[in-house]
């Protein structure tokens, strides 16, 4: 279980969140929707430790993330996360990429290590992208192979960060069906996106957050289908 | 008047001793290459500890390479500490002061090659459960040292020829000493030096070719 409680978070003068309460279950699909600047993104960094927070607290299974003795090298492989720009390794294979953090993470050795990445790499659909390098790779490619580099280090929590984004608008389909695909295994995530019809129909809840302040929370028919701010009202009016 | 005659063939009769000494200024270039990227890696990652001994003594490494002849640094690494006493032979003396040189305008050259990797590549390591230190061995590292691939021959290139100032501390046995003496001996200055000129020339020219190949070979991403 993920839980926020009270989060404040600003960087410089700038308040990005501005007391965030949520708690996410395990097997739950959250979505989390709203402008940009809205610290929908932050709150994603700041649930693995990428980012420090104000005040409040973070959990992850009981671990609170940003306590002193938290060892967070140690936390970050429960928590898979993938972002906008996917940042393939280009010196490395596709397969290689995938390997990397498994032997020096998890201290898997290589036969391991490459049977998890070949297993990963295929249920994503590069089974036969192995040995390719990323460039020669499309954008979707690589956010499908950045997808499956999280999930080879056998993460109980995955966050994608606006992972269709930066997509061409012919490759986001393949990315939001590796998602549905994660939704289906019953995958714990957190996916910010901009993509309004996977929220609806994937996500157990989803919530909107509007200027560091999660305005609405709730399930995605409730959500869409009766909007209760007159911000959620705009933002949906201005996305569709 | 013009009254020099060219005896050609007396140099030619040396070109033996000269490719021996050649032998030995490939030696030195190719170790103080080695040295110096492990130092200039050392380097780097002092400038990038935050502590500020650490990054100072990297700064001074760089700023005082880099700004100063490299006959100074020769000097240096053999009058220099002698009067300390603290004595190198020739060849010792000449490698520390080329490994001096290349390790700090390869450090530089590896500040720029690490500014032209996104910063989100490291996140990218962090996220998966890396230690910074590993992020920076296994991602940056490699891709850094693709990108400086260039300014490294170029480097080993200058290696090659910072070796002629060998003489200056006494050596006798690279190609430039080797000339050097065998003119003291016979005098046939111009076609001595014209020779060494063009083996100096053939070694950095084999040099940028095996370069080439290295390349071909370890970059194919």
């Amino acid at each position: 279980m993920i839980e926020i409680e009270k989060v404040h978070k600003s960087f410089g003068q700038l308040k990005v969140l501005k007391g965030i309460d949520l708690r996410v279950a395990k097997g739950e699909v959250l979505s989390v929707i709203g402008g940009s600047g809205s610290g929908k993104s932050t709150l994603l960094t700041c649930i693995n430790g990428l980012e420090p927070i104000d005040s409040g607290r973070i959990l992850v299974d009981g671990t609170e993330v940003h306590a002193k003795s938290t060892d967070l090298n140690k936390l970050r492989r429960k928590i898979g996360i993938v972002f906008q720009q996917w940042n393939a390794f280009p010196h490395l294979t596709v397969v290689e990429n995938v390997m990397l953090a498994q032997r020096k993470v998890l201290g898997r050795s290589k036969p391991e290590a490459e049977a998890e990445a070949v297993r990963q790499l295929s249920h994503v659909g590069l089974g036969d992208k192995l040995k390719v390098y990323p460039s020669r790779l499309s954008g979707g490619q690589q956010q499908r192979m950045a997808i499956a580099r999280a999930l080879a280090m056998s993460p109980h929590y995955m966050l994608f960060d606006e992972v269709t984004s930066a997509l061409d608008p012919q490759l986001v389909g393949e990315v939001l069906d590796t998602l549905r695909m994660l939704a289906a295994e019953g995958m714990t995530m957190i996916c910010v996106t901009h993509e309004m019809k996977f929220a609806r129909e994937v996500s157990d809840r989803v919530a909107f957050f509007h200027k560091g302040v999660m305005a609405e929370i709730a399930a995605p028919a409730e959500l869409f289908g009766a909007p209760k701010s007159e911000e959620l009202r705009a933002f949906l009016s201005a996305t569709h | 008047m013009f009254s020099y005659k060219f005896q050609w063939n007396q140099a030619f009769a040396r070109l033996p001793q000269m490719l021996d000494g050649a032998l030995i200024t490939m030696q030195i270039a190719i170790l103080s290459m080695v040295l110096g990227i492990l130092l200039a890696i050392v380097l780097t990652v002092f400038r990038r500890s935050g502590s500020r001994v650490l990054s100072g003594i990297a700064t001074s490494w760089v700023e005082i390479a880099r700004n100063t002849p490299a006959l100074f640094q020769i000097y240096m690494a053999h009058f220099g500490v002698a009067t300390f006493g603290i004595h190198f032979n020739p060849f010792t003396s000449l490698l520390i002061g080329i490994t001096f040189n290349n390790a700090g305008y390869l450090a530089e050259n590896f500040r720029g090659a690490l500014k032209a990797i996104p910063e989100t590549q490291t996140r990218a390591g962090r996220s998966l459960g890396m230690t910074s230190n590993q992020a920076f061995g296994y991602i940056m590292l490699p891709q850094m040292l693709r990108i400086a691939f260039l300014p490294m021959t170029n480097q080993m290139v200058w290696a090659i020829l910072m070796t002629s100032l060998g003489v200056t501390v006494g050596m006798s046995t690279d190609l430039y000493g080797v000339t050097q003496a065998l003119n003291a001996l016979t005098f046939r200055t111009f076609e001595l030096f014209a020779l060494a000129g063009v083996v100096f020339y053939v070694i950095v020219k084999l040099i940028q070719f095996a370069a080439r190949l290295i390349a071909m070979r370890l970059f194919r991403y």
